[in-house]
């Protein structure tokens, strides 16, 4: 390779291929379930085989990115010890209480999840049914709850004591609620169902835009673009909380988003741009007192800059375009949905129109676009710490000599397995159109014992 | 009893469970991939697949409670097993990731493919061998443990008789187990064919698998003296498992009581996965690191083991339901549900 064999860096990259590659069937995984039973449940209540169909619809695609979530999830859990074998012994010694919760949240969502696929004619009452799906979405949260807490806990390390390298006074449950768990879960648990409710979306707006106008996408369409309007507010709510939680607790991180290099009252936002290498900022947009306001709420507040720390000690500053490329999609998130729902609301014949259906279907690969840049942000931002303010990244790593090797090894792995998923996806929606199965169901409602 | 002993047992108890339900998998994954290609009986492959679909995913997780356990209760094997597993640990991440999604979009699918079938078929078969790699090392001698670093023996490991018999063990056991498994299933299901095949699966396996674990009693004299002596001061254990060998053997031959008979064969592999256990105690990897100086600080461990309580008090239902629904309700498995 033309780079020197450093094994920190390839269990770097390594791990950024692994997260990077699980976070998009773990966010669809945690947040499809609730997707489903609020299809389900509308299909209950208003008595609409539409919307069942829907569920199961869903349900079935589903099933196959869990199985990828859930064996690049095996893959993480094993490749932490393999590549950071002394972080994750420092780790076990601090914040193992919540993965190890966390896999009996596994446990709980993977055996409802079995149960609730292979019962859906089982039971005469419908309600039997859709409450197997409850325990789902609750495992399912609650997992995204655990694990995320053990990365709060690398970005605000507490609950023990170290002295002289021995760790001591150990408190398991201040360490997994320490003071980046509320705004981290948070933002992660919401997000999760805000892109689950955009893919989903887009599915129903590409087939209106490819011509199929059957009313099952259009109702399939309203109810993901609902959830997603309430999803996008709360996120761009919670997306604020966690800016002045940096501010707070990791100011060189925010300062590193925000090019903000002395500290100063009546701070400005700096959007997009191009640093030169004098660290002149270029071509940028600034809007006046909005990082104070984002970082303590009001205009007149001192945001501390990169000033206040030593070099060694910052994260590198491209993480600039990484937040914002995540707060842009979050906006735009949120204004697309609410077009929906205002055309849908005074202008029904315009909520159909390409323009905002194109903008919809683009609103899936951006919200999963969003996704990989906040963690990227996150996880970039806090180096050169893999424990802040404890651990250096290089001192967590394995000394083994294969590391690169197995870099290229994982990424065959996931080529193919991306390449696979895609095909199984396409060929299952493909071959068995929505309007093909209402017929064949329609059949089988009017025979079923109501 | 120790804290310490509490949580090997725990975690020992979970390797055990993930032995049977994933031989259970991983067999019957082999056995449809076999059945399809020499066209034996597409009846069988319906019924594994009936067996297989609700619970696969339950069969991961017992994998991964036990790592995450693992590093929780003994943070120190992190260190070692860490840093010396990087390579063939990664093999058998790329092993499982293969039979879990490939299973998956074989069954979930629009079609069954018999590329797909061949993967999760095969790689289901490899992946015990991968990890016994573990069991090996921890008797010791196959790590360079000098100047703070820790690395693999590759050569001295896959040059050892000792450590091709476990491998052998596990894979023989594993179609054991599954046959075993699935003659009583076909049996329930009044699929006579599949019974018949089965029940010869299950006889013709059992020869290999006794053979082998013997085989593997003698090889740990040789291999690391200092635990066979401690396996013959709880030899009553193997003995007995030796004893529900033969039970199980005798039912299944006689075709008498075959629920029974899994439970003995269970049984079988309880006592013997307890007795390797005990006797291995108290290392965790041979001489280097023990139970006892390996172990998580205290407050740590009460909380671990308090979540594992409350977790089985909500898993123990679950899991009950799930039994009762697929696989003790003889309409699900006749295929009327
Ligand atoms: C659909 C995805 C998505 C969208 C639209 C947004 N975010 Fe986000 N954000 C995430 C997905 C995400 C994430 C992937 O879930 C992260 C990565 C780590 C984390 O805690 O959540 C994250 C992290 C993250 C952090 C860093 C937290 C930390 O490092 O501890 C901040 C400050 C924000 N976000 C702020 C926002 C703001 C102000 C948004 C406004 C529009 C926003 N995010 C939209
Ligand atoms: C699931 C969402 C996550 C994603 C997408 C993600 C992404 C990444 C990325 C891109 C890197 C490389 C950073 C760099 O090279 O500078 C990284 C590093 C790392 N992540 Fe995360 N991360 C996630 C969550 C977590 C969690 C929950 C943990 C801990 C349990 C974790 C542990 C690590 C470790 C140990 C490293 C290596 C050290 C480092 O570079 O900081 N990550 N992750
Ligand atoms: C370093 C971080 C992470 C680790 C160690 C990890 C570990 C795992 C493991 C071991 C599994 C497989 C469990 C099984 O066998 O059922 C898994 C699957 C899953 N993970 Fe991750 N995970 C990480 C990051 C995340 C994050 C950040 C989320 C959520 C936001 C998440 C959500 C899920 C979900 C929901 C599944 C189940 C599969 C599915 O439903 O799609 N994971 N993860």
């Amino acid at each position: 390779m033309f780079m020197e064999y450093d094994p920190a860096v390839y269990s770097r990259i390594l791990t950024g291929l692994t997260l990077g590659f699980h976070i998009i069937f773990a966010t669809i995984g945690v947040g499809i379930p609730l997707m489903i039973a609020l299809a389900e449940w509308m299909g209950i209540r208003k008595n609409d085989p539409h919307y069942r169909l829907l569920a199961r619809r869903w349900a079935r695609g589903f099933v196959v990115t869990v199985a990828v979530g859930v064996v690049t999830g095996t893959a993480i859990g094993l490749q932490l010890s393999l590549l950071w074998p002394n972080f994750m012994q420092l780790a076990g010694q601090t914040i193992s209480l919540p993965l190890f919760m966390e896999v009996f949240a596994f446990f709980f969502e993977a055996i409802f999840l079995g149960i609730y696929l292979y019962t859906w004619d089982r039971f005469k009452s419908r309600m039997k049914h859709f409450l197997l799906i409850i325990p789902v979405v609750i495992g399912a949260s609650f997992s995204a709850f655990f694990i995320t807490t053990v990365n709060s806990f690398m970005n605000a390390p507490q609950g023990f004591e170290l002295v002289n390298g021995v760790i001591t006074d150990i408190d398991p449950i201040a360490a997994m609620f320490n003071p980046a768990t509320p705004t981290k879960t948070a933002h992660v648990i919401i997000t999760c169902y805000l892109t689950s409710a955009f893919v989903l979306g887009m599915i129903g707006a590409f087939k209106i835009l490819k011509g199929d106008r059957h009313v099952y996408h259009k109702k399939a369409l309203h109810l993901t673009m609902m959830s997603a309007f309430v999803f996008s507010i709360a996120t761009v709510v919670i997306g604020d909380l966690s800016g002045k939680y940096l501010a707070e607790y990791q100011p060189e991180k925010l300062a590193a988003a925000e090019w903000h290099f002395e500290t100063e009252e009546e701070a400005p936002l700096v959007l997009g741009g191009y640093l030169e290498n004098d660290g002149e900022i270029k071509y940028a947009m600034e809007i006046p007192y909005a990082l104070s306001i984002l970082a303590h709420g009001t205009p007149g507040a001192e945001v501390i800059g990169l000033d206040q720390f030593p070099d060694e000690d910052t994260p590198p500053l491209i993480v600039h375009y990484f937040f914002d490329g995540m707060v842009f999609i979050g906006m735009y998130l949120a204004f697309v949905s609410m077009i929906y729902l205002l055309l849908s609301w005074k202008k029904q014949q315009l909520m159909h129109s390409k323009v905002l259906l194109w903008s919809i279907v683009a609103g899936g690969p951006l919200s999963i676009l969003a996704i990989e840049l906040g963690w990227v942000f996150a996880e970039i931002g806090r180096q050169p710490w893999i424990l802040y303010g404890i651990m250096r990244t290089p001192e967590g790593a394995t000394t083994s000599d294969h590391v690169d090797a197995m870099l290229y090894l994982f990424i065959g792995l996931y080529a193919i397995l991306g390449l696979s998923c895609s095909i199984v996806l396409k060929k299952m929606f493909n071959n068995n159109p929505a309007a093909h199965e209402l017929e064949q169901r329609g059949v089988e409602d009017r025979g079923e014992r109501t | 009893m120790s804290y310490e002993i509490i949580g090997i047992s725990v975690l020992w108890f979970f390797l055990y469970g993930y032995l049977i339900v994933a031989s259970v998998d991983f067999g019957a994954g082999f056995f449809h991939f076999y059945n399809k290609v020499s066209h034996k009986n597409y009846q069988v492959n319906k019924l594994i697949q009936r067996y297989l679909s609700p619970v696969w995913e339950v069969t991961n997780v017992f994998l991964v409670f036990f790592f995450v356990g693992i590093i929780g209760f003994f943070p120190d094997t992190a260190y070692y097993y860490g840093t010396a597993l990087l390579v063939p640990g990664s093999i058998s991440i790329v092993l499982i990731a293969i039979r879990g999604s490939y299973y998956a979009f074989n069954t979930y699918g629009s079609k069954d493919s018999k590329i797909y079938s061949f993967l999760y078929g095969m790689s289901g078969l490899l992946i015990p061998a991968s990890f016994t790699i573990v069991l090996t090392i921890s008797e010791g001698s196959y790590l360079d443990i000098s100047n703070g670093n820790v690395t693999l023996m590759l050569g001295e490991l896959l040059t050892s008789g000792y450590s091709w018999s476990v491998v052998f063990l596990a894979i023989v056991s594993v179609l054991f187990i599954s046959a075993s498994f699935l003659t009583y299933y076909a049996y329930k299901a009044g699929d006579a064919a599949s019974y018949w095949l089965f029940r010869r699966y299950t006889l013709f396996w059992s020869i290999p698998t006794i053979l082998a674990s013997v085989l593997i009693f003698f090889a740990i004299r040789h291999h690391n003296p200092e635990h066979f002596s401690s396996m013959l001061d709880i030899s009553w254990m193997f003995i007995l498992s030796l004893l529900f060998f033969l039970a199980a053997m005798f039912f299944i031959y006689k075709k008498r009581h075959l629920g029974t008979a899994f439970i003995l064969v269970m049984l079988q592999f309880f006592s013997a996965w307890f007795g390797y256990g005990a006797s291995h105690l108290p290392y965790l990897l041979y001489p280097h690191l023990t139970i006892y100086d390996g172990f998580v600080n205290e407050t740590m461990a009460i909380a671990l083991i308090m979540a594992f309580f409350a977790g089985l008090l909500l898993l123990i239902p679950s899991l009950y339901l799930l039994m009762r629904l697929f696989l003790f309700d003889a309409d699900y498995i006749q295929g009327n549900k």
